[in-house]
Parts: structure tokens; sequence; C-alpha cells
């Protein structure tokens, strides 16, 4: 592994917790991809790619601890160290419908498929509990046949109410000789995401859904992000994975473990 | 061909996956099984949770691999729970693990692990990552390592076996001491103390500095090891350490190992290493009109 130290191009403001880093760096990431952005001194953590053109490629990030932390008082110029990309990523396909489903900061993976699938009509719901939640709405509106609807739990934006809720109304709307050529994607709380796989079970629409584990090593080696009872690794045979895998995965929606190990249920 | 009898125990294959890879979950090393190998070893588990060192606490490079993980594990209680889900997934022999600060603690964890249904208890007394809070690992010094391993024999109701660190220079003295103090068998080695360093940032790339080297790197320090071990000792020895390939295997079993442990072979072939290594035995075994792994064990003393 050689050092892949790199300096910050860009910072873009998404909201007062949500900056978007840039680096110009060949990547070569798909979405739905993670890499592991290193802050010296402080911790290693996984982050997944919300923009990538070949040349330059972007981090969404909430601030939430001592590394995103110290990550939010960088400036351009100031360097960090970069592993990565990891792990599966999204179906990419122009000839697919898609129905993106986002929950809060769970738009950053998908924001970047919109980007890679040229053409392909989008349907994409975003939702957060409140306005505050919602990111990349400017950007989203300049995709090309892309529908763009916004939930908000407390109605403060948009369709009061749950992303879920918008996709059942969408998913009735199909004609059912064209349901295989809808793939449903989502990304966001896993509760929101287990409801999204319940509901495209039901309707016989295919998904592909990003599960989200503690990670460590971001390479297979650890063990952390295993999931029962498969026993793989969500790094490695995730983040992204189909339907049926993601039917397979018994403790989808019910628990994940923590960094030590222990078992932490869902709410 | 590669059927091989540990302590009594039929293993369908020599090769076990070693402590500290693929983690503690019992999916995650029946996981490992249902890619080939004969058995599991869990990562150490400890009384209390604990989170380890933070990241980077990992570094894979062309020839060798460096963690400092910090022995981070959800604690005995939580870990004896996934060990007993582990034997409900899968038959196939299971070697607990345990690392503490105290002689003391180490007894009470050896009573405590063998509520789980595990055949072998492997005393984690080397690992290189953790010295700020626990001081040199046990495995330097022949007082600390008879006493530990007094401590844990008396309380363990499966055999044991003691892992030891090649940074210790007198490894085949530290083994023997072990030996006479009751150890069932001696896994060698643990990873060797090393670190890397990041030019462009111009700081060590471990959050702990410095970490436990492992990977081809480590193999013919370790293979070195178990060879003066099994000079030194009758008790059978589990040679792990940089083993990669299934001549690195073989080479382990002719300086005297019974078992192979693999690791951070996982890191340079993937989880699928276990199929491939025990193919790759069983290809060399045929060319070269080795029956069995009984014919070649030590064979490189004679």
């Amino acid at each position: 592994m050689d050092s892949t130290f790199i300096k910050i191009s860009d910072i873009e403001i998404e909201n007062s917790n949500v900056k978007t880093f840039y680096f110009d760096y060949e990547l070569k990431s798909k979405p739905g991809q993670f890499i592991m952005l290193w802050i010296p001194g402080t911790d290693q953590k996984p982050f997944s790619v919300s923009f990538d053109n070949g040349q330059k490629f972007g981090l969404t990030i909430f601030k939430r601890g001592p590394a995103t932390n110290k990550l939010f008082k960088m400036k351009i110029g100031d360097r960090v160290g970069i592993n990565g990309p990891y792990g599966t990523n999204f179906t990419i396909n122009p000839n697919l419908h898609y129905i993106m489903v986002a929950g809060g900061y769970g738009a950053a993976p998908l924001k970047f498929l919109t980007q890679t699938i040229n053409g392909a009509a989008i349907d994409f719901i975003a939702g957060g509990r409140t306005k505050d939640n919602l990111l990349f709405e400017e950007e989203l509106t300049k995709i090309p046949n892309l529908n763009l609807h916004i939930t908000t739990d407390d109605g403060s934006k948009g369709y009061k109410g749950f992303v879920t809720d918008v996709l059942v109304e969408l998913l009735a709307k199909i004609d059912p000789a064209q349901k295989d050529k809808t793939l449903v994607v989502t990304c966001g709380p896993e509760l929101m995401q287990k409801k999204v796989l319940d509901i495209c079970n039901e309707h016989n629409i295919n998904c592909e859904v990003s599960i989200e584990r503690y990670m460590k090593c971001g390479m297979g080696i650890c063990g952390q992000c295993v999931i029962d009872d498969l026993g793989i690794c969500m790094c490695k045979d995730g983040p992204v994975v189909n339907q049926k895998l993601a039917n397979q995965i018994f403790e989808f929606g019910k628990y994940h473990r923590d960094k030590s190990g222990v078992i932490v249920h869902s709410q | 061909m590669l059927e091989t009898i540990f302590l009594n125990k039929q293993f369908s294959n020599p090769i076990v996956l070693a402590s500290g890879i693929l983690g503690v979950t019992g999916a995650s090393l029946n996981n490992v099984i249902k890619n080939g190998a004969g058995g599991v070893t869990v990562k150490s588990v400890s009384k209390e949770p604990r989170l380890g060192h933070p990241n980077p606490t990992m570094a894979g490079y062309e020839h060798f691999f460096i963690n400092a993980v910090g022995l981070s594990n959800p604690g005995i209680e939580n870990a004896i729970l996934e060990l007993k889900k582990f034997k409900e997934l899968s038959n196939a022999p299971l070697i607990g693990s345990i690392f503490a600060g105290t002689p003391e603690e180490f007894g009470w964890l050896a009573e405590k692990i063998c509520e789980a249904p595990i055949d072998f208890l492997e005393i984690d007394i080397s690992c290189p990552n953790v010295s700020r809070e626990f001081g040199d690992p046990f495995a330097y010094s022949v007082p600390a390592v008879e006493k530990i391993t007094k401590a844990v024999k008396e309380k363990s109701t499966v055999p044991i076996s003691v892992k030891l660190s090649p940074n210790a220079w007198n490894i085949d003295i530290i083994a023997k001491a072990a030996e006479s103090s009751g150890a069932d068998a001696i896994t060698a080695v643990n990873t060797i103390s090393g670190m890397t360093i990041d030019v462009r940032a111009r700081r060590p790339v471990l959050h702990n500095k410095q970490g436990g080297v492992s990977g081809p790197a480590l193999f013919p320090i370790a293979l070195k090891c178990v060879y003066d071990i099994y000079r030194a000792v009758k008790i059978p020895i589990i040679g792990t350490g940089g083993v990669t390939t299934g001549e690195n295997a073989l080479a382990m079993i002719m300086a005297g190992a019974t078992l192979v442990g693999v690791g951070s072979a996982v890191y340079f072939r993937g989880v699928e290493v276990f199929k491939h290594i025990t193919e790759e035995m069983t290809k060399i075994m045929e060319e070269e009109g080795i029956k069995n792994l009984n014919e070649i064990r030590g064979c490189v003393h004679l």
C-alpha cells in the first residue's frame, strides 16, 4: 500500500452539519463504493463516494465525531489519507427505470449514481425528518429525466410522510410489462431500507440495498462487518447487495454489532 | 490424505483459521469452514468488551501485513454466545482464545470460556500491540509463561495451547517452560513487532505507531521457530505465521507442525484461501507420492 496522502481541492458546504470535500484524484470508483479516509492522529473511517467524474471525486460528510470534527476544521490544500475504493456498487444500466429511495444523508451515493446513468428515467425519492436533512436538491433537479419527490416526516418540505408512501404510489403506477425494467435502489436508515425491501418483495420488483455495518479494515480481514448467518463481510460482499442476498441477511432490520462486536438492536 | 489427528481430535485437514482474522462471530467462523478450513480459532477474548485502538489498525503491503487492532472483542459473555452459535452451524473443531493482564484473570477466563463448546483453548500471551496497557508480552519471560500456563491448565476443561512470540529470542526454551507447566500444545507464532511510515504524511501508518507483522515476510521466521520448538518439546505444534500457499503449509509440517494456522493469507488470496491451500497441498503430495501427513511431519529433522 503506497501513500495516498492527498490535498483537499475544494469544499462545498451542504448545510450546517454536512460538507462535500473534493479531491483532484483518479479514484475510479463506482456509485455505492466507499473509501477509508484517514485523518492523521485521529482516526480512519469509511465514507461512501458522492461524486466521481474520473479526474475528481467527492465525499459528502456529516459532522458527528472526532474524525469528522477535525476534518471540518480543514481547509483547501490540507491533506488526508485515502484508501480504496472498496466494496460493491449499484447496477449501472441506462436502459432501466430507476426508483431511488434516499433517507437523509443516504442520498450521497444515490446522487453519484444519477450522474453515471446518463439518460435513464429516474424517480428520486428524497426523505428527511425535516427539510434540513435533505441534500442535493439543486443538483438533482439538473439531472435530465429525473423526477424529484421530496418527503419530510414533519411536513416542513414536500410531502408530509415517509419515502415508502411515495414508493408504494410509484410502484402501483408501473405497467406490469415494465416491471423487469424497473430497479429500486436505496440508501438510508436501516429500518427504512428494510421497509423498502419488504415493499419490493411484495410488488415483485427488483431492488438493491446499501447495507451499513461497522467497518474497520475495508478489506475483508477483521471480521467486524460480518453479517448473520451468512458470515460474509459487508465491506467486500457489500455494501450494495441485491434483493436475493438482502433477503438472506437474517440480522437486517433487526440488529448490528458495534465497534467491540456487541450486538445492538435496531430502533 | 490431509486428515489430521491433533490431541485425539480428528481434523478433515490441518489448516485452521488463526486467531484474530475474521473476528468472533459464529457465522463468520462458519463461513471460514465453508471455505475449506479444517478448524477455526476465535479472535482473542477478554473479560470485558474492548473497543481496540483507533484506526488505522491494519495495512496491507506486497509482502506483508501489519496490524495493531488492540484486541477489540465483545467480551467473554457475548463471545460464549457466538461460540455456541458456531457449533450450531458447524461440527468442525473450534479453538477458543483468551487474553488477560494477570495470571489470575487468565485462570478466571479459562474457566469461563469452557462454558462454551470449545475443543481446545489457546492462550494469547504474545500480542505485540498492547504493551502500553499490559507491559511487555508475557511470552518473553519464562516465569510469566510458567505462571500463566499453570493458572489456565488448572481451570481449563479442554486441552490448552500456548501462543508464543517470534520476538522471544529463546522461543524453544519458552516452549519447553510451557510444556513443563502443563501446556498440551504450542501455537507458534504470533505476529512479529514492526512498523511502517507514511512518507508523505511523515508519521507512522498505524494509529498505535507500532504493530504486528504477518504475511509472507513472517513465514521464514515462523518456520524456524517451529523447527526449533519441535526439537525442544514433545507436545504438538500449531505452526502459524505467513502461511499463504500449500507449499508453505507442507513446509510447516516438515518443520514439525501438526496443525497449520492461516490468517493474513485471507488478505492476499481472499477467504477462499483455505480451499486453495488444501488443493495445493494435495497436488504436491500426489506429485511427490506422499500418502499422508504423518509421513512427512518433522522429516527435516532426520
